[in-house]
């Protein structure tokens, strides 16, 4: 237990300032700025207490609105994924979700792209809509949602495979 | 009351997420709106203190483009003190010193954080309120300007870009002293829009826009941009020009804060009653 909450803790510093100080710059065309600190939540202990999770993932989207002069645009999209995050897992992994016997470094490479990529463009949707603020520019916020995610979704399955301790 | 309590517990997830939602939805609707966003900005101490160490590291990557810069501003200032004292025949410092001094004062500032890609852009500065600095006070550069403080810390303060939606200054034509609003439309970091403008307005494609001295925040004749298009807007009465930059708003270093010693004057003037007298 104190094991898991050590790393979270260094994973929520290293996600968030990566995004801070790396990821913020990155100004891909123009209009695309990838968000992989989501993978923080994403990857959040599935068996975890239901609303210190959604206060967290609050907390966590806080942190990065106060760096990045949003207001409360992150904060609105992490804690829209965190609650949904139980839907996406029933879809993608189905029954075995029920059970508690998934976890996330033995799952086939097509369950993760599906579960980390749905929750992305949720999380992104949302930002994006906080953002613009106008309904007008529907299409801008759906164009800029879709490459944004195929971005971030990228980024966020690298970071996954490439740190994911298989022998968990 | 045993159901409710029941329902409150059942769903206590769901009116936690809607709680925290709704909490969110205030901080979002604040930042859209002028001077309302209190509490969530990067004028503060941790925020601030990372961006500094960050700006530390990257400003040994800027130095020669930061000397450059320097370069030329000194030329111009040269020039100008050299025209300046041309033009008046007997010069005595003194007198020179006396009538010149007074309205505004130049405060040197780095820029820690910058952004130019959003909708709504804000810039944070290592200056703060121990420097004398509060807000509604301009920001420049040496080539034209960058927006004004919106709020202050201690330490930093946050300067709302011109690159906002609630971004709107007072500019004229330099040629002619006609007048219009310069706003941004969120197209393009270095190309801007001035509306309102007269239809008997002189303008050329290529003419210089100029700040026009009447908002209290910037000094009369700070160049912003060319005109780059014009159009006539719906009405027929007024022109529409798309004015490109002087200032590259990508690439911010030092700027300089203005401090209008008479503002709070102009203000209390403007403010004042008029039944009173």
């Amino acid at each position: 237990m104190k094991n898991n909450f050590l790393i979270n803790s260094v994973r929520f510093i290293i996600l968030l300032l990566a995004q801070v100080l790396v990821f913020n710059n990155i100004d891909f065309m123009g209009y695309i700025t990838p968000y992989p600190y989501m993978l923080f939540i994403l990857v959040f202990p599935f068996n975890a207490n239901r609303s210190l999770y959604l206060c967290i993932a609050f907390l966590t989207g806080l942190t990065l609105d106060m760096f990045s002069n949003s207001g409360g645009m992150h904060a609105a999209a992490c804690l829209t994924i965190a609650y949904f995050r139980p839907v996406a897992l029933r879809l993608t992994f189905g029954v075995s979700y029920e059970y508690n016997a998934i976890k996330l470094p033995n799952v086939t490479f097509y369950e993760r792209l599906v579960y980390i990529s749905s929750l992305v463009f949720v999380h992104h949707l949302v930002l994006f809509s906080l953002e613009v603020f106008n309904i007008s520019n529907i299409l801008y916020i759906l164009k800029k949602t879709l490459f944004t995610g195929i971005f971030t979704s990228i980024l966020c399955l690298l970071f996954n495979i490439l740190f994911s301790n298989r022998k968990g | 009351m045993q159901q409710i309590i029941n329902f409150l517990i059942r769903n206590k997830n769901f009116l936690l997420f809607a709680f925290l939602f709704f909490i969110s939805l205030v901080f979002t609707i604040q930042s859209h709106s002028y001077h309302k966003s209190k509490f969530i900005n990067s004028a503060n101490f941790l925020s601030g203190g990372v961006y500094e160490s960050l700006s530390g590291v990257q400003d040994y990557f800027h130095l020669k483009t930061y000397n450059q810069q320097l370069l030329e501003e000194n030329a111009r200032l040269r020039e100008n003190q050299s025209k300046l004292l041309s033009a008046i025949p007997s010069f005595d410092s003194l007198t020179l010193y006396n009538s010149i001094e007074g309205q505004y004062r130049y405060i040197p500032a780095k820029v820690i954080k910058n952004s130019y890609s959003k909708t709504d852009n804000i810039i944070t500065l290592k200056v703060g309120r121990r420097d004398s600095i509060f807000p509604e006070m301009g920001v420049i550069t040496s080539k034209g300007i960058v927006g004004f403080i919106e709020k202050t810390s201690t330490k930093y303060s946050t300067v709302l870009s011109m690159l906002n939606s609630n971004f709107k200054t007072n500019v004229t034509l330099r040629s002619s002293n006609h007048q219009g609003t310069l706003e941004w439309h969120g197209e393009h970091p270095n190309v801007m829009t001035v509306i309102d403008m007269q239809e008997q307005a002189p303008v050329k494609i290529g003419d210089t826009i100029e700040t026009s001295g009447k908002s209290a925040i910037f000094p009369k004749g700070i160049p912003i941009g060319t005109i780059e298009n014009f159009t006539l807007d719906n009405s027929k009465n007024f022109y529409e020009l798309s004015v490109r930059l002087f200032n590259d708003m990508t690439s911010l270093g030092h700027v300089y804060v203005i401090e209008n010693k008479d503002s709070e004057e102009i203000k209390a003037l403007e403010n004042r009653d008029p039944n009173e007298e």
